[in-house]
């Protein structure tokens, strides 16, 4: 893909972040002025066992090109257990997805804590990377969604 | 006869044969604490493991360890940390067997090769290893 | 449909300098529902504060949206300014347009058009907020404690130090726990019953503390605040009011034979029995199944020589009912048992003992009066080796992965206390590693080598082989000599490994507190909370919660007793309003959500429910709001999607998406 491509193409990028501890590393990211594309946007939840796989696909329906979650690392959950079962319900949503023609790099679950903004700062720039790699999401989008 | 080995390849194959994590190792010494060959030995039961660590497996393969060791496997019971170093020796002298390739003793030649400072037990636990 | 308020902070320069403000509120204004749009310096100042307020009020605004810093800095400011305009709180939405996209993005026009999304999303989120009301629960006064030793000592005499009312339930027959088992303490030598006994006195005699000796916990319902427990008292078969103490019924008791659970074992004790001499309640309690008269109905010589009466054959067991603001669990530790390390020839050789057999044989109570003697034949021993990490730091299963942490230190006391008493007792130890991070610990351990001439090996025992003589011949290596160490002791000592005492996993299930797979209850933050369990209105105090010496479990147990405190001096509890709902019509009662729930939370009940005209009893799920946290793992594992999270629904987080996306 040229870059001029790269250019034009500005993915849609949704972001799951845990209220405890990647919402409050995106903000560590944020005031340490670690930048990351503009395309991704960040929604906030309690925690990562709160994301439906259903918003994942309504996100890939509405036309997004890569949805990633990031939650508390194993172990460090704020309700103990909720980033295990966020961890296996996503393992498989990805893997049927991927069976439907999306591919296993537009979606990704990463752990980054509180304290990690660095982390959080590369993750986005190597997903966003990832995505441009990838090109436009052409699978599961609602028709009546394109522009 | 001395034995060459690719020490980072051949530590590989040694905890592949094995099947133990040498880094699990905590330095307790027990392994040496329980050897009934210990006295035998000039590279001792606790320091396989750091040899097979550190890949220097051509000290190992040409130790006199590796054939005192008697595959008693006391240690390998008590190891505390599953780190086995009896089995670490064992897949050591499976590779210098392995790397001698299909060039098997014939029964005529073994007398004279035998070294009468080999102890019997030697015998006896490969009778025990290749029994079928 | 909702008024909607939008205000954009310029945040000084920190938003305004990367992102078009005026765009924003220009763009924001045109979204429907959005009835007012304006921006401002500094919103979360006073004056930013009036301006929302003032909007509110004029506007007759329903929900607002502040595109500003992070919700987690200023959520609640804005939250507090919209209700003391008389708008329900839970009607703010923040979009974080600083920390999210002014910091991080240098182009103003992408930076502007990345803030018009997030003020998008969050304007599509608050069209589906709903007003939210927190809920109140009452604080029950009265703290339980679990487990009577020196950690639920100390909590219970701190709540009630505090002026709140505590109970303890403690398992045997009188309080003191492990602690009246030792005989010294580390690092300061002091005795370890000198210290003890007066707060275990402390304790019984204080006006708000009551103590339920010889009772097991046997059942908790409730919630934080509001817990009803009802303790199981095991028939003593003894009057405890009439009892005086005088030990005449124990001295004529002809069944004997009883190991001493107290002496570990080591001798035996009578059928009707005190622990120790200074056993708080000092009323003995009959093991009837030990006991002659339980037995064969022959007997009846204890209540012969009481001369109170206390004796009562006909006693039963008696269930108490109490309600409880707090529980502290302190259940302690047990060593582990020895049977899979036969090398050590525990079982083999009564000259092979454990770390607290022999604080007992030191002990002047004990069962050898103090007097360090072989088990096997009392004689002196003259050669005595110590070993370390016995079941502890194992990788497989005949140990435990974790570190015992006290070993060390006891191992140190041991052997300088023998080396002062008999100076001609040679005293090896063979270690692993020596471990003593703690005030005054390592000077402590030094002091033993170097003023004691305790003989420290590096390396660990592989075998312990009894001898015909009678000895023990310990082979062991010495990693720093290289060398394979035979030795012929009298004596052998293990440091066996501890582990939460065995009926934890029963209380942790009664009380929905999660363990760990070594049995330790799990703390709600390692860090942060480490006193806490996940579970509210639960704490947590001593070895319970992970290997601790005495030092660090009062400690430890002061702070569980505060955090208990700081939750029985609340009248009401507020709650959490952002918790979990179930919509009776759509839940088929499967108990999915049950079953991931990490705070019992949710529970069932069978319900007339009138869905669409059709009146049926369904089974439904009921949240306890008190209890939820607000996680939101069970509306994922709803298969009927009637499980709902309450300001984070599935359409409010839909909204956002499809905002996002747009």
């Amino acid at each position: 893909m040229s870059i001029e491509n790269k250019e034009e193409f500005r993915p849609k990028i949704v972001a799951f972040c845990c209220n405890w501890c990647s919402y409050a590393g995106a903000d560590l990211a944020g005031s340490s002025r670690l930048s990351y594309p503009a395309d991704v946007k960040i929604i906030r939840v309690p925690c990562s066992c709160r994301v439906n796989p259903m918003f994942i696909l309504r996100a890939f329906e509405k036309g997004a090109d890569g949805v990633i979650m990031c939650g508390c690392h194993p172990g460090d959950c704020h309700y103990s257990t909720g980033n295990y079962y966020a961890r296996r319900r996503m393992t498989l949503l990805f893997s049927m997805l991927d069976y439907l023609g999306v591919e296993n790099g537009r979606t990704r679950v990463e752990w980054v804590s509180a304290a990690e903004g660095v982390k959080f700062s590369q993750t986005m720039n190597e997903f966003v990377e990832k995505i441009h790699s990838l090109g436009k999401n052409v699978r599961l989008g609602d028709l009546r969604c394109r522009n | 006869m001395e034995v060459k080995m690719n020490g980072k390849k051949a530590a590989e194959q040694i905890k592949e044969i094995s099947g133990t994590n040498p880094l699990k190792c905590m330095k307790c010494g027990k392994c040496s604490a329980t050897c009934p060959s210990y006295n035998e030995m000039d590279i001792k039961p606790h320091q396989f493991v750091s040899y097979v660590i550190n890949e220097d497996i051509d000290a190992l393969v040409n130790s006199k360890s590796l054939w005192k060791c008697l595959s008693c496997f006391a240690c390998v019971e008590r190891c505390p940390r599953d780190v086995k170093p009896g089995k670490l020796i064992d897949a050591a002298r499976q590779l210098v067997v392995r790397q001698k390739g299909g060039n098997y003793l014939l029964a005529d030649e073994i007398p004279e090769l035998l070294d009468p400072e080999l102890p019997q037990q030697l015998l006896v636990s490969a009778l025990r290893r290749y029994r079928r | 449909m909702q008024r909607i308020g939008v205000f954009v902070c310029h945040c000084g320069s920190n938003i305004a300098a990367t992102v078009d403000v005026k765009k924003v509120v220009e763009i924001a204004a045109k979204e429907p529902g959005v009835v007012h749009a304006e921006d401002y310096q500094y919103m979360c100042s006073e004056a930013g504060q009036a301006k929302i307020q003032e909007a509110i009020k004029e506007k007759n605004l329903t929900g607002i949206v502040v595109c500003s810093c992070s919700p987690r800095m200023h959520e609640a400011t804005f939250r507090k300014a919209a209700e003391r305009a008389g708008l329900n709180p839970y009607m703010v939405e923040i979009a974080n347009i600083r920390e999210h996209c002014s910091w991080i993005h240098k182009d103003m026009e992408e930076a502007t058009e990345k803030a018009v999304i997030l003020a998008r999303a969050a304007i599509a989120k608050v069209h589906l907020n709903a007003p939210l009301q927190p809920g109140e629960s009452r604080v029950t006064k009265r703290a339980l404690v679990i487990g009577g030793g020196i950690a639920g000592i100390q909590t219970a005499l701190d709540i009630a130090d505090a002026g709140y009312e505590v109970d303890i339930v403690e398992k045997t027959p009188s309080i003191g726990g492990r602690m009246s088992q030792l005989d010294k303490t580390f690092p300061t030598l002091d005795c370890s019953a000198c210290i003890l006994t007066p707060k275990m006195v402390e304790a019984a005699s204080h006006e708000k503390i009551t103590i339920y000796t010889y009772s097991e916990v046997d059942k908790v319902s409730g919630f934080v605040g509001d817990f009803t427990v009802d303790i199981k008292k095991k028939a003593r078969s003894i009057d405890i009011d009439k009892c005086t103490g005088c030990g005449a019924c124990m001295e004529k008791c002809p069944s004997k034979k009883t190991p001493s659970e107290f002496n570990r074992g080591l001798n035996n004790r009578t059928a009707i029995y005190t622990p120790f001499a200074q056993a708080i309640p000092n009323v003995p309690v009959i093991d009837r199944d030990a006991c002659i008269k339980f037995k064969t109905g022959k007997c009846g010589l204890c209540e012969k020589v009481c001369q109170a009466g206390a004796i009562d054959y006909t006693q039963k067991d008696e269930i108490v009912s109490q309600k409880y603001g707090a529980i502290v669990v302190a259940t302690g530790f047990d060593t582990i048992k020895l049977d899979k390390y036969d090398e050590y020839a525990y079982n083999q050789s009564k000259d092979v003992i454990t770390s607290l057999e022999l604080e007992r044989i030191m002990n002047a109570a004990g069962p050898t009066k103090g007097h360090l003697e072989r088990l096997s034949d009392g004689k002196a021993p003259k050669e005595m080796v110590f070993i370390q990490c016995v079941g502890s730091r194992c990788a497989d299963d005949r140990g435990k992965p974790y570190c015992s942490k006290i070993c060390c230190m006891y191992t140190a006391k041991h052997a300088m206390l023998i080396r002062d008493k008999y100076p001609d007792v040679n005293v090896t130890v063979f270690y692993i590693d020596v471990r003593t991070p703690g005030k005054n610990f390592d000077e402590f351990y030094r002091r033993a080598v170097e003023q004691y001439g305790v003989n420290y090996i590096k390396g660990q025992v592989g075998k312990v082989i009894p001898q015909p003589n009678g000895k023990l011949l310990v082979q062991g290596s010495d990693l720093l000599d290289n060398k394979q160490i035979l030795k012929e002791a009298d004596m052998v000592v293990l440091a066996t490994a501890i582990e939460p005492n065995p009926d934890v996993r029963k209380i942790a299930t009664m009380l929905t507190a999660s363990i760990d797979t070594n049995n330790f209850l799990t703390e709600a933050h390692a860090k942060l909370r480490p006193v806490e369990s996940p579970t509210a209105g639960i704490f947590l105090s001593g070895v319970c919660q992970g290997p601790k010496d005495i030092p660090e479990t009062v400690a430890q147990a002061g702070a569980a007793a505060v955090k208990a405190i700081g939750l029985l001096a609340k009248d009401k509890l507020m709650t959490n309003p952002c918790t979990a709902k179930s919509d009776e019509l759509l839940c088929n009662g499967c108990s999915a959500c049950a079953n991931v729930c990490p705070y019992g939370a949710i529970s069932y009940e069978t319900k007339e429910v009138n869905d669409h005209g059709i009146r049926e009893t369904r089974r439904i799920a009921v949240v306890n709001t008190a209890l939820c946290q607000g996680c939101g793992a069970c509306t994922v594992t709803c298969p009927s999607g009637a499980m709902d999270l309450q300001g984070f629904s599935n359409r409010q987080i839909l909204a956002e998406v499809d905002a996002i996306c747009r």
